[in-house]
């Protein structure tokens, strides 16, 4: 039931946040602060309940028993669809992260919104709610029903605080992610039936679907509907354009939930559902997946470096890290999955606190525009070194996460496709000259002498302090991520293994 | 040895605490933290190399493992060897001093800590590089310096040109280091680790001499190391970078951070034995990088780019002593290097300092008699670039120079070619004296320098004039080449060609024998000098062949081309919506029709389908 409190605290939550603001427009802050709070403590209680020798075990991903926390309900019986979750190590890692930048959302927006704070909360509570549904939902009508509940309190939340673009962006957002939902809806469908045809009861259930081994035309149109949806949402070239309308036009917190989570169900969609569930389909698909992670890469960067927009810069530096996650998923080899779950909390912690900072700027200096900033460090030597030192992050420089993530995902790749690795490492440079240009256009430069501009304040200075020891703890000793992902990656390799034609290249590639 | 962990963590510690204390510590104390912690590592290597000197063993620390996934396990260890020792010697002994330096010569900077934070950080981050015991640990110091070096160049921000020569830094290093990057990638799905020794040993059994995977292993490597190192192609950073303060010049972009490409191979040399072909590339690389920085140097009036550009060449020389396999004698040539080079820019730092921000060595002039500790140091300093005899300079460059000359087949040509260039060196480096020293002053200088400034200079003084006769603990550690038995012609050739450039530069920017001004004033001599005072136009070059048509994608690129799908999209579906929304007339009779007419069609098709 753990998780069931779990996702339902956050839903009430919101609801208390929402109505809460008609006592106190401030009650609704420390009601959300609280609820994420307890809500981290609860799972802390949770997981300290668990043996410590089962996080080492291999879960077998067909058999929910296996693993860390599993719950069965009876929801609608007659189709076969129950309210199914389940957790093991990378869902764990994942809700961590959705709460820890739960709280960071909190801590970027607690100045920001003045216009129904009540509804704001409300709405932030519940996409953290559905997106810990999506990591532990196995159910996959449920799983569907999570992702539904993530996406609209997320629109709601850009189409109502959101800047002066709003209605357009929320509405391209909606559009993109909705439509590739209910292709991935189409999927599910399919899968189902098929469970039915081949022999089976109906169900909706991850652990019956897993074993199916679809083939044919049937089951390459229900992978692309899988895929569809977790590209778009990843998001992986050339489905991104909704991105950087989003995240422009998003309040402080949205970008950082939206950048720092949300992207993150489409790797974890790609990795737990679509690949697993048609393994060797996707992996004859592999090289166009890995194509278009190329493509996200260097497209991503170009397109960083064209922009003037603080925050439309930081979403195409996330296009371009993402593609890098496509490509990690899609090596699938153990180096290559590891970098690409841990680009996943790497890039997490250090968009959001590049988004935290956009927020910081937009507030102080009612602009985006970074032709109109230049020698805020003179202003404001606090948030010039946290830009810095997310800067460098976010171009991959060693001892901090991204670096381990990007260079385990190259090095696994390198064993599958050294050509791809050659031209992705080419972001490596690009993702250089956007970084630099931006800290050029902002923080250095001739400052404004009548310019005057507060720096960070200690709860924002708290926030980054603990993000920065975040990043540098992934980054020098990343091995309690990578230790909790590793067991439920062994049990992943069992259900797919590299197709043949991978299997063909990566011996051509050791020359032995 | 407990003490190894201590060595990079005392720099690392006091730039913690400069960052934390956010700009607000006490001048005096950042300063005591900022040298002191530079000065305590410096004791502790040389705890360090007293043992190795006296045991010649090799020291190894794990601290922990990095990552562990699968059998890819890089961890965090040293691994201490002859060559580390003389590494580590040279990063904190001069750079303590060049700390101490800085003292005096920033004191009246506003950013004061935060120049000692990055300093710190830059000693750290070298001394990880040299220390690591695998490779990934070597590129998180390779890159962390770069990082610290585009902090450094751009450290007075608020001039555009200082970021954009930052930026111009790090993007050209990590052209390279990108190619080191892959190279790191092959060396590990080959031979499956990166730790230096295992990978070594693997290297040796599994690949014969000249096979094709060594070769581009390392040629993959001499990527980055000539990106690190400033040599050709890669070379255009180094003389931009000296907008940094001139300190910083000496410490990184003279003494230890560009000096790190040498580290590369040298550490690596058994995996560059089993590829020729690079080996050989080295060599000439380092031939046309010294010739074509010598040719620049001639050119240039700027005190530091003068400095910069003789830095290129004669890494251009250590390049060419491990191009010929003389391992030991580039470093020794790094380490002597690294003196005198450390000395010049210190010194011209000083006549800088005391000139009011003079960079223009024709405004210079008549120093001799007004700054007499600066003019010494400049003349040791470029008696040891010269390599005139019993100078630091001379043992190791001869040293380079008689190696190549036994190199069987080409070996005499590359002699000849370093032979030129000692040569142009000789001519530039007295140039620089001659015109800044001698002559009339054309500025008065308005300070002297302090104690630390002239302490600072004055051991360097006497490292640039003994550090020849050092007996480096690279026997057995690094492959030598034998050239006692080179005639004697060959060996007066080489230590007579610097006095000839000496004389060739008395000759003619001091005794003015020969008229430099009508030689410069011909159209062929305007010409030549243009075309060496702009580098060759390489930088012309690469803007227009890599700079200007990424910045035309990224321009046209800028709307989202892929946007005008899904607005193509969005525009047919609004047309769409615009035609088939006047069909929704209201009017009845209108409807009736339709219906009647699509009843007909419909029976019309059902019919035809059932006969």
């Amino acid at each position: 039931m753990s998780m069931v409190v779990l996702i339902g605290l956050l839903l009430v939550g919101g609801i208390a946040a929402w109505q809460l603001e008609r006592i106190d427009a401030n009650l609704p802050r420390w009601v959300a602060l609280a609820t994420v709070t307890l809500a981290l403590l609860y799972l802390v209680s949770v997981i300290a309940e668990i043996p410590a020798e089962s996080f080492k075990l291999t879960p077998d991903p067909g058999d929910g028993d296996s693993w860390l926390l599993h719950l069965k309900l009876a929801w609608i019986p007659r189709f076969g669809i129950s309210l199914e979750l389940a957790m093991d190590g990378l869902s764990l890692l994942l809700v961590i992260l959705t709460l820890l930048l739960g709280l960071i959302a909190i801590a970027s927006s607690w100045s920001e919104i003045d216009f129904k704070p009540g509804l704001f909360q409300a709405n932030l509570l519940w996409t953290l709610a559905g997106v810990c549904g999506v990591f532990l939902a196995m159910d996959l009508f449920l799983f569907f029903t999570f992702w539904e509940v993530m996406l609209i309190p997320m629109y709601l939340l850009i189409a109502i605080w959101g800047h002066e673009n709003r209605s357009y962006a929320a509405m391209k957002f909606f559009i993109f992610t909705q439509v590739s939902g209910l292709l991935m809806l189409l999927s599910i469908v399919i899968l189902a039936w098929q469970g039915v045809a081949t022999g089976g009861e109906l169900s909706f259930s991850y652990f019956d679907l897993l074993g199916l081994h679809l083939d044919g035309r049937l089951a390459w149109i229900a992978m692309l509907g899988f895929f569809l949806a977790f590209t778009v949402k990843l998001p992986g070239f050339p489905f991104h354009t909704w991105l950087p309308d989003a995240h422009t036009q998003a309040p402080t917190a949205g970008s950082v939930l939206l950048a720092g989570i949300l992207l993150k169900t489409g790797a974890y969609g790609l990795l737990r559902f679509c690949i697993p569930l048609f393994p060797e389909i996707s992996m004859q698909f592999a090289p166009v997946a890995m194509g278009l992670g190329v493509a996200g890469v260097i497209y991503g960067a170009v397109l960083a470096f064209a922009q003037s927009d603080f925050k439309r810069l930081v979403a195409y530096s996330s296009v371009s890290h993402m593609g890098f996650v496509l490509l990690g998923l899609y090596a699938w080899n153990n180096l290559a999955l590891q970098g690409a779950i841990m680009q996943m909390v790497a890039h997490g912690v250090s968009t959001a606190a590049l988004f935290m900072m956009a927020g910081a700027l937009q507030q102080r200096l009612h602009t985006r525009d970074m032709t109109r900033m230049g020698g805020l460090w003179q202003q404001a030597p606090r948030m010039g070194a946290c830009a810095m030192f997310f800067a460098v992050a976010s171009l991959g420089l060693p001892g901090l996460g991204n670096f381990v993530a990007e260079f385990l995902v190259l090095a696994g790749l390198f064993a599958v496709h050294p050509g791809f690795t050659a031209v992705a490492a080419l972001g490596l440079i690009t993702a250089a000259i956007y970084a630099l240009w931006m800290m050029q256009q902002t923080f250095q430069g001739a400052p404004d002498e009548q310019r005057q501009m507060d720096d960070f304040h200690g709860r924002e200075m708290l926030a980054m302090v603990a993000m920065i020891l975040a990043l540098l703890w992934l980054g020098l000793y990343p091995q309690p991520v990578l230790d909790l992902a590793q067991p439920v990656l062994d049990g992943l390799h069992g259900v797919v293994t590299p197709g043949e034609h991978l299997a063909q290249t990566m011996t051509a590639g050791t020359g032995q | 040895m407990t003490t190894l962990w201590l060595i990079p963590l005392f720099p690392l510690l006091s730039a913690t605490l400069l960052v934390l204390s956010a700009g607000r510590m006490p001048r005096q104390l950042a300063a005591l933290l900022g040298a002191g912690s530079v000065g305590l590592s410096a004791i502790c290597v040389a705890l360090v190399a007293r043992t190795y000197l006296a045991d010649g063993q090799v020291q190894e620390l794990t601290l922990w493992t990095w990552m562990a996934v699968d059998n890819f396990t890089p961890r965090i260890a040293f691994y201490i060897d002859g060559l580390t020792v003389v590494m580590m010697s040279v990063i904190t002994g001069v750079g303590f001093l060049i700390h101490l330096y800085s003292i005096e010569f920033l004191w009246d900077d506003e950013s004061f800590c935060r120049y000692f934070a990055y300093m710190n950080l830059f000693v750290a981050a070298m001394l990880l590089l040299v220390m690591a015991d695998n490779l990934l640990l070597l590129y998180l110091g390779w890159e962390g310096v770069g990082a610290c070096s585009y902090l450094l160049v751009g450290f007075w921000y608020r001039d555009p040109d200082n970021g954009a020569a930052a930026r111009k830094a790090f993007v050209v290093t990590r052209v390279g280091d990108t190619a080191m990057f892959l190279g790191l990638l092959l060396l590990y799905t080959e031979l499956g680790t990166l730790d230096i020794q295992p990978l070594m040993a693997a290297a040796n059994s599994q690949w014969q001499v000249g096979d094709t995977l060594p070769i581009l292993a390392t040629a993959l490597l001499l990527g980055g190391a000539v990106g690190k190192s400033a040599q050709l192609p890669l070379h255009t950073w180094l003389p931009d970078a000296m907008a940094g303060p001139t300190p910083v010049s000496a410490l990184i972009h003279a003494a230890t951070m560009v000096t790190a490409g040498v580290y590369l191979i040298a550490r690596n040399y058994e995996l560059f034995l089993l590829a020729p072909p690079t080996l050989a590339a080295v060599a000439w690389i380092g031939l046309a990088t010294l010739l074509l920085a010598g040719f620049t140097a001639l050119a240039q009036h700027d005190i530091k780019r003068i400095l910069a550009y003789s830095t290129i060449s004669q890494i251009g020389y250590m390049f060419l002593a491990l191009g010929v396999g003389a391992f030991a004698s580039g470093i020794f040539h790094l380490m002597t290097h690294a003196f005198f080079k450390a000395l010049l820019f210190l010194a011209a730092g000083a006549v800088i300092h005391c000139l009011h921000h003079e960079h223009n060595i024709f405004r210079m002039g008549g120093l001799r008699r007004r700054l007499p500790v600066v003019f010494w140091s400049f003349l040791i300093g470029s008696a040891a670039l010269a390599a005139l005899p019993f100078t630091s300079g001379f043992y190791s460059k001869d040293a380079i120079l008689l190696s190549a000359w036994t190199l069987p087949g080409i070996g005499p040509w590359l002699w000849a070619g370093g032979l030129l260039g000692a040569l142009l060196t000789g001519i530039y480096s007295f140039r620089l004296v001659f015109i800044v020293f001698f002559g009339e002053a054309h500025t008065e200088p308005d300070q002297q320098p302090g104690w630390r400034m002239s302490g600072a200079l004055i051991v360097l003084c006497v490292l640039s004039l003994v550090g020849g006769w050092f007996a480096l603990p690279l026997a057995g550690v690094l492959p030598d080449k034998d050239h006692a038995h080179v005639s004697h012609a060959v060996e007066f050739i080489s230590i007579g060609t610097p006095l000839l450039g000496l004389l060739i530069a008395y000759l003619l920017f001091l005794g003015r024998q020969v008229s430099i001004a009508s030689l410069a004033e011909s159209p062929w001599g305007k010409a030549l000098q243009d075309f060496w005072y702009s580098g060759w136009r390489i930088d012309k070059l690469y803007d227009a062949l890599l700079v200007q048509p990424f910045k035309c994608l990224a321009h046209w690129w800028r709307n989202e081309p892929v946007d005008l799908f899904y607005n193509a999209l969005v525009a047919l579906s609004r047309w769409a919506h615009g035609r088939l929304i006047t069909l929704q007339t209201g009017e009845l009779r209108w409807y009736a029709t339709s219906l009647v007419f699509g009843l007909v069609l419909l029976l019309a098709i059902m019919l035809r389908n059932a006969s």
